[in-house]
């Protein structure tokens, strides 16, 4: 079975190259692969049901390729190919020749066809969704077949929306019945339907999506507009094909969950409705093609109905009016593209005369709209009879049932009257329509079908035994309905008679009855779409207005309110009562002392208007962390944020320069940005100890102290960084690297290589004087103490970094804290001497310091990589040095330094941004 | 476990300072506002962790009484890359300074349009300046309160009929785009 779908995967391909070398004629070679699939599905049909094939697709997900060939099925299969042949041949003769969208047309038709072949032959829900959502996309694109005329892209749009969103409710819907079920093979799911309350829900969402596929009220609005598509394609996906799938899905499922009462009650109500309503409109439609579609939903309403009641004997009439409504209906479609084709137009008020100059159309069209009325002894006839005696059980809902029924059958005479004089009857005052003569490849598909409505009502005992397999999978024995020309039973028989009778008086007073449809409607389903639809976009784009406000103040409100409902929220909710929190004020004596200076800090930033006071308090803020960590007992922390601090401090003043002194005025005004500040801050502390008290298990910091020792480290939180977490440290020297190259491309913009400024021969220096620094700031701007304590303090404070750097492993210390004291250290250099000074102190360009650094870590990384097959494994030994005694020598030193060399860059290269180029700038501007 | 409420509310303190700050229209401000934030937040993870203790150094301080390194580790990392993004939103500052002469954030253009487009619901200029018409009214009379029956009679007149001007542009403005808005029903294009 998967050879036929690539077969039509491949016909499809080839269409737009065949179209394009032999035009239309192309068409009838390309019908030659659903003439395979009809031969195949003949090939099943004689060796015996049902044909199973199944290959596996994605096991874990328990996805499999699995198909299967059940009389429903096989039906499907034969009508979609069958079908699709012969509408493929009448398409050949349809478009004039040479169009321009004909490449289009056939590759999407091949496609469609093969797609709806995959959805009847499917076994595996989803494999069946998969399949269901490619006819929504192909027939999307067939009716927008003509992609210049603004009413084919809004049906296409139409049909896409309405049947994706019950698409999308279906998929929902197999998810509940495949997790009740267990499995999601269908077959397996109907031998053993689930039961339940969530199966309940699931079918309705399963319905709602058969529903909208098959135009039932209240999604059949997008059929009537689907007929701006070229005739073949209505007569192949909205007759026999695509519209009869959310019917297949209700006959495959009706077996299982037909006795479920929400499949009724919500089926079988929206199918008479659709019937009757169907019918009643196509009363006054003037185009042919329109009232076609119209009744085309009328029918679809009625095949609801069958399938809803969920018992065997409406089943068996259903299966024999799916078969019966394709071959009529098809035939219909298919006259009125030939009438249009003869005549140049299909509007009813304006046809006359045409049975006289095309009689053989006329009587393929009373032959097919006959079978539509059910008139003896077509198969239109024998479907009507075994559905009307289905429904007379005498209960309650079955006679409404039959009722609504008998309405719709008696609409559906009435239309087809209303058809065949419309299309071929004398009208009075009208002159006779001027006719072409039909070509052959457009007859004889629509004869065929026509004859066959004829030719297959004798065979209706036939066609019931071989349905016995799928009738008898009902739950219920039912009361002995058989589909056959003559079952005498009387009843049916009588309203038969009666339909025929109402629907002739219908035909007879079709003006008033047009007029009083016009009167009575209220409502429009089209407008009603349409003003919904525009409502939805009103919403979409009000929503955005309001939740993408462009402002990041705004943003940043909605996001920490959102913080603090949530913690309110779940701290009303689900703080258990018996919360015992055991709190002391403090419980290291240095704490009150540093709180009550990170306070006052704090409330200074607040009320702190100038730039430079709200850096220093900033930095404060930061010290009394760094002396909190202290207390707790981190001195890396309490280091490391010391001289970070210091550092940001030194930077935030070298921008800060340039700036305006004051801030322009806030919009948020100040009482409520502190209200919502406190309630973050309370809503995050109070996370947070919460987070302390709810602690259950043992810290897995506990462990590390083993690691270390591993490691040969004594600092844990060194080990920590360089060995265990050091994937860590590598991405954070990464990131580092990144940010500089942000500030430095920032500021210097578009140059793209620049080298060291050096002083170029004595700006500030007098001759003959020696100098404590190797250039100097103008005269004005010297400070001698700075300049001297600079050049003394310089070298001891770099051996100190290094310092710092060795003893990392068993001493506070490390990389990252060596790499900001030796940053330091050059940053007083350039405070002290300007900037030809720090190019003096560190002689190596920027670049060249980030991207050793980089290769140093990276380079460890490596080295653990090729010797112990693990990324970042650090190598160690143990040396012994006389004089030293041993020594723990590992690459996690190298490694290190790779960090201190990054950090050293970053600075250099910051002071050089913000710092040097600065200066440039504000010299330049001065001497201008 | 004992939870010790001081460096609790200084981390308290320090995260709400850090949202009032980032609310502002400055950058510098808002920067300020984002490394207090980050103090803060420290500070709570590494307060959480656990009872204060000795440093976490093998050899020189019995294991038993040891802070928690492993909070330890992940701030220090944290405090680095705060460094490093105070730098660069400095540099940032610098160039805002350099386009427009001030550190102010600045809102998104299309983001701003999309809000006045939300604001006028899609009508067309016929419907608001009714919307608008009216709505000055209403204003007028609110200020006005005039005091002899006639007048107020009046007032309300017409405001009545600027009420119906209003709703008759909508209710037109409506059919307008339905009949834009659906080809079948002015026929096929």
């Amino acid at each position: 079975m998967e050879s036929l779908l690539i077969l039509h995967a491949a016909a499809a391909l080839c269409a737009p190259w065949l179209t394009r070398l032999l035009g239309r004629d192309a068409f009838p070679l390309l019908a030659l692969a659903p003439a395979a699939g009809f031969c195949y599905s003949l090939w099943v049909l004689a060796s015996g049901v049902p044909e199973v094939s199944s290959s596996s697709w994605a096991p874990a997900l328990g996805l499999s390729l699995s198909f299967r060939a059940d009389e429903p099925g096989l039906l499907m299969m034969a009508l979609v190919t069958g079908v699709g042949l012969l509408v493929m041949v009448y398409s050949s003769r349809y478009f004039p020749a040479g169009e321009a969208g004909l490449a289009r047309f056939g590759g999407f038709m091949l496609a469609f066809a093969g797609a709806m072949l995959g959805l009847v032959m499917a076994d595996d829900l989803f494999l069946l969704y998969v399949f269901w959502e490619l006819t929504t996309v192909f027939s999307w694109l067939l009716i927008g077949y003509d992609p210049e005329s603004r009413a084919s892209r809004r049906a296409a749009m139409k049909a896409l929306t309405l049947t994706t969103l019950g698409g999308l409710a279906m998929l929902a819907g197999f998810v509940v019945i495949g997790q009740a079920a267990g499995t999601y093979r269908l077959s397996a799911i109907v031998a053993d339907p689930p039961r339940g309350g969530p199966v309940a829900a699931g079918l309705v969402l399963v319905l709602a999506g058969a529903l909208a596929k098959s135009a039932i009220f209240p999604f059949s609005t997008w059929l009537p507009a689907a007929m701006a598509a070229p005739t073949p394609v209505s007569a192949y996906l909205h007759a026999a094909a695509m519209v009869k799938a959310g019917v297949y899905l209700l006959a495959r499922l009706a077996p299982a969950f037909g006795d479920v009462p929400v499949w009724r009650a919500v089926a079988v109500p929206l199918g008479v409705l659709t019937m009757v309503l169907g019918g009643w409109r196509a009363l006054r439609e003037t185009d042919l093609k329109r009232l076609l579609a119209y009744g085309t939903v009328s029918q679809l309403g009625f095949l609801t109905i069958l399938f809803g009641m969920g018992t065997r004997d409406a089943a068996l009439a259903g299966v024999a009016m799916l078969l019966a409504h394709a071959l009529f209906k098809a035939a219909l479609f298919l006259v009125v593209g030939a009438v249009d084709h003869a005549a140049g137009t299909r509007d009813l008020n304006r046809l006359s005369g045409l049975w006289r100059s095309a009689p053989w159309l006329c009587a393929a069209a009373v032959l097919a709209g006959a079978s539509m009325a059910g008139v003896p002894p077509l198969v239109g006839f024998v479907a009507k009879e075994a559905a009307l005696e289905s429904l007379l059980t005498w209960e309650t809902f079955d006679t409404l049932a039959l009722a609504g029924v008998v309405a719709g059958s008696a609409l559906t005479v009435a239309y087809t009257l209303r058809f065949l004089w419309g299309a071929f009857g004398t009208k009075r005052g009208l002159r006779p329509s001027p006719a072409h003569r039909t070509p052959a490849a457009m007859f004889a598909p629509t004869a065929l079908l026509s004859a066959l409505g004829l030719a297959l009502a004798p065979l209706a005992g036939v066609y019931d035994a071989a349905m016995s397999g799928y009738t008898g999978s009902f739950r219920d024995a039912g009361h002995g309905t058989h589909l056959a020309l003559w079952t005498g039973a009387a009843v049916p028989l009588l309203l038969s008679l009666l339909i025929f009778a109402v629907g002739g008086l219908l035909f007879w007073a079709r003006r008033p009855v047009a007029r009083i449809g016009a009167a009575l409607q209220f409502a429009d389903s089209a407008t009603l779409f349409w003003t919904v639809m525009r409502r939805l976009d009103l919403f979409a784009i009000q929503t955005t207005g309001i939740v993408q406000r462009g402002s990041v103040p705004d943003y940043l409100l909605i996001t920490l309110a959102s913080v603090a409902a949530l913690g309110l929220f779940s701290f009303l909710y689900v703080t258990p009562p018996d919360l015992d929190l055991r709190i002391v004020a403090w419980q290291q004596p240095e704490q009150p002392f540093v709180v009550v200076l990170m306070v006052a800090a704090a409330a200074l930033a607040l009320a702190a208007r100038a730039y430079v006071l709200l850096a220093v308090v900033t930095g404060l803020t930061g010290y009394g962390t760094a002396l909190l960590f202290l207390a707790h007992g981190s001195p890396d922390l309490a280091l490391t944020q010391f001289l970070a601090e210091t550092l940001s401090l030194v930077v935030f003043a070298l921008v800060l320069r340039r700036l305006p002194i004051e801030p322009v005025q806030a919009r948020l005004r100040f009482p409520f940005r502190l209200a919502i500040g406190l309630v973050v801050g309370t809503v995050t502390a109070g996370a947070g100890m919460l987070a302390m008290e709810a602690r259950q298990a043992e810290p897995v910091g506990g462990l590390m102290a083993g690691a270390a020792e591993r490691a040969g480290a004594h600092n844990i939180v060194s080990a920590l960084l360089l060995d265990i977490r050091a994937w860590d440290t590598l991405g954070e020297s990464t990131v580092l690297v990144v940010l500089t190259l942000g500030v430095t491309s920032l500021v210097f913009l578009r140059r793209t290589s620049y080298t060291i400024e050096r002083d170029e021969g004595g700006t500030a220096r007098p001759p003959g004087r020696p100098h404590w620094l190797s250039s100097a700031l103008p005269r004005g701007e010297r400070a001698l103490a700075f300049e001297v304590a600079a050049r003394l303090t310089f070298h001891t404070v770099l051996v100190l970094s290094v310092y710092l750097l060795l003893v990392g492993h068993s001493l506070v210390g490390g990389g990252f804290a060596g790499g900001i004291v030796a940053g330091l250290a050059i940053t007083v250099r350039y405070l002290a001497g300007g900037r030809y000074e720090l190019a003096a102190a560190v002689p190596v360009h920027a670049g060249v310091l980030l991207g050793a650094g980089l290769t140093l870590s990276t380079g460890t990384a490596l080295a653990g990589l090729l010797s112990s097959g693990a990324a970042l494994t650090m190598l160690a030994a143990d040396v012994t040095v006389p004089l030293l005694g041993t020594l723990h020598l590992s690459t996690g030193l190298l490694f290190d330094l790779g960090v201190y060399v990054t950090v050293i860059g970053m600075v250099q290269d910051v002071l050089r941004a913000l710092g040097a180029e600065l200066d440039r700038q504000i010299e330049k501007e001065n001497a201008s | 476990m004992t939870i010790p409420l001081l460096p609790f509310a200084a981390s308290g303190v320090l995260i709400a300072t850090g949202v009032t700050l980032m609310l502002e229209r400055s950058l510098v401000r808002l920067l300020a506002g984002v490394v207090m934030l980050g103090n803060g937040v420290n500070l709570l993870i590494v307060t959480s962790s656990g009872s204060p203790g000795s440093p976490p150094i093998l050899g020189r301080f019995p294991q038993e009484g040891m802070a928690d390194p492993l909070p330890q580790a992940m701030v220090l990392t944290a405090i680095v890359i705060t460094l490093g993004v105070t730098a660069f939103l400095l540099a940032m500052v610098h160039r805002s300074w350099q386009l427009t002469g001030s550190d102010e954030v600045q809102d998104d253009t299309e983001d701003r349009r999309v809000r006045l487009r939300a604001r006028a619901g899609e009508l067309s200029e016929a419907v608001r300046r009714r919307q608008e018409e009216y709505r000055r009214l209403l204003a007028e009379e609110r200020v006005q309160r005039p005091t002899e029956k006639e007048a107020r009679r009046r007032l309300r007149l017409r405001r009545r009929e600027a009420l119906r001007l209003m709703r008759h542009a909508i209710r037109q403005e409506r059919a307008r785009q339905a009949l834009a808005l659906d080809p079948e029903l002015e026929g096929d294009d």
